[in-house]
């Protein structure tokens, strides 16, 4: 039986100036399902994500966060994006607050948890990302895989219905980025919903339950990994995995 | 005798030491009211540059147009100007400040419009990372601004701020143009008694000095304290 759907896009769409980013894309994503979004950079794959949590306002198209209209001109963003965990390429942990106070103002400020609360959901969520020993280290005194995990535990402490991911790992050392893909791994086999734009075909593989090819603009191919990456339909998807397995060897693992 | 020699002799004969005992209990009461003036005019410029600065930087298209036309204003006229605007110009409203009050009020608003300067600078140069990442936990703008954006600006000005204090508190002296019996107007009146100008203003330059050096000690006290661990060299 297929479980409710938790995301659904369509028709987005979204110009700067005389470029058309995204030119109709249409996804529905369900609850506990990971969808990866792949693609050659610079085809909207960020841009797309930013649409969902408006960050970036579509231009065209409709987005539904269950039954609320997130597209909807009265709906209450605040509301919404508490609910859209978002993690960032660059990480973008709040500079001057230790790795606690990132996870806990969110929880102070926006859902009015009492300290005592906010303090104890917050460091169950550094304990779930492994760091929980890093609490009172500033962002600067973390290396930037620590970053992105405690930028993850921030977006989870939110009690987010869905989790996107833009590129999570993209700025990170290659010795680095095994132990975020570990956490998001974690998250998504404890049913956790997820959206991931990534370049880590081996992760899009092995973890996620769909995978959409994008490039300039529209989706060019959906569906399950072992189909997009063992037997692609579309001659531009088969080009684009095959540099990429040039690059890095066998996609996936 | 070399003029050196005159000088310190005059400085010595003269009586220097006994005419600095006579004056100082004046020239304290000068500087005590040198200390609120700048104080409170420098408190007045840090809530209106602060508000001005959001207004250049996240206002809509009156309020930055507003804050722009105030803060260039205010920077290309003379705060002498200024101040003659606030204490001889505003009776003709029946608007009436003593001299003081008016010297505050005139420092104040042509601190606020330098302090913008300052604190868009260090705003601007806040990566707009923050802001997307605040917002998108739910915060609103404004809880963005204060709990994100702000706490970082405050810190990245700092040392620009630490000038324009230092610059208020000697600007204060003109404030005795308009009559304000702060530090540069008590040695003004002393020394058109007795004609002592040079050591009068001698004793006064002195005063203003360890004043400046004081607070350059205290805010450099306060940058170190304030400072983000990890973020040193920075």
């Amino acid at each position: 039986m297929l479980s409710k759907i938790i995301l659904r896009v369509e028709d987005l769409h979204k110009r700067y100036g005389n470029e058309e980013v995204l030119r109709g894309v249409s996804f529905t994503v369900r609850q506990g399902e990971a969808l990866a979004i792949i693609g050659p950079s610079g085809t909207g794959k960020s841009t797309l994500l930013r649409c969902i949590n408006r960050l970036t306002e579509p231009d065209g198209g409709r987005i539904w966060l269950e039954d609320q209209e997130i597209t909807n001109a009265t709906t209450d963003m605040n509301k919404i994006r508490q609910q859209i965990g978002f993690v960032f390429q660059d990480f973008n942990l709040f500079t001057h607050l230790t790795a606690l106070d990132n996870v806990r103002l969110g929880l102070l400020k926006v859902k009015k948890l009492s300290k005592k609360e906010a303090t104890e959901r917050a460091m169950h969520e550094l304990a779930r990302v492994g760091l929980a020993e890093k609490a009172d280290a500033y962002p600067a005194q973390l290396s930037g895989g620590q970053q992105q995990r405690v930028s993850i535990a921030r977006a989870l402490a939110m009690d987010p219905k869905v989790m996107l991911f833009d590129e999570p790992t993209s700025a990170l050392d290659p010795e680095l980025i095994g132990e975020v893909l570990q956490v998001m791994q974690e998250l998504a086999e404890e049913g956790m919903t997820m959206v991931v734009v990534t370049h880590e075909m081996g992760f899009a593989r092995s973890v996620c339950d769909e995978v959409i090819f994008m490039e300039k603009g529209v989706i060019v191919e959906q569906g399950p990994p072992e189909q997009i990456f063992t037997n692609p339909r579309q001659p531009r998807t088969q080009q684009f995995l095959g540099k990429i397995s040039e690059l890095y060897g066998r996609t996936g693992s | 005798m070399n003029p050196w020699e005159q000088l310190c002799q005059g400085l010595v004969e003269g009586g220097f030491l006994r005419l600095a005992c006579d004056i100082a209990p004046r020239l304290l009461r000068g500087t005590v009211t040198t200390f609120q003036l700048t104080i409170l005019a420098i408190g007045l410029g840090l809530a209106g540059g602060i508000l001005l600065a959001l207004g250049r930087v996240y206002g809509n298209k009156p309020i930055y147009w507003l804050s722009t036309a105030y803060v260039q204003f205010v920077r290309g006229t003379p705060v002498l100007v200024q101040l003659f605007l606030i204490y001889y110009g505003l009776p003709v409203f029946e608007i009436r400040l003593d001299s003081l009050t008016a010297a505050i009020i005139g420092l104040g608003l042509n601190s606020a419009a330098y302090q913008a300067e300052y604190f868009r600078g260090a705003i601007q140069s806040i990566s707009r990372g923050q802001m997307l990442a605040a917002r998108a936990i739910g915060m609103t703008n404004l809880q963005a601004i204060r709990y994100v954006i702000l706490p970082q600006a405050l810190r990245i000005v700092i040392p620009p701020w630490s000038n324009e204090l230092i610059y208020t508190l000697k600007y204060s002296s003109v404030a005795f143009i308009i009559g304000a019996p702060e530090l540069m107007a008590t040695g003004q009146i002393i020394a058109s008694r007795n004609f002592r100008y040079f050591e009068v203003f001698l004793i006064v330059a002195f005063i203003y000095l360890v004043c400046v050096l004081v607070i350059s000690k205290l805010l450099d006290m306060a940058e170190q304290k304030l400072k983000i661990p990890g973020l040193e060299m920075r």
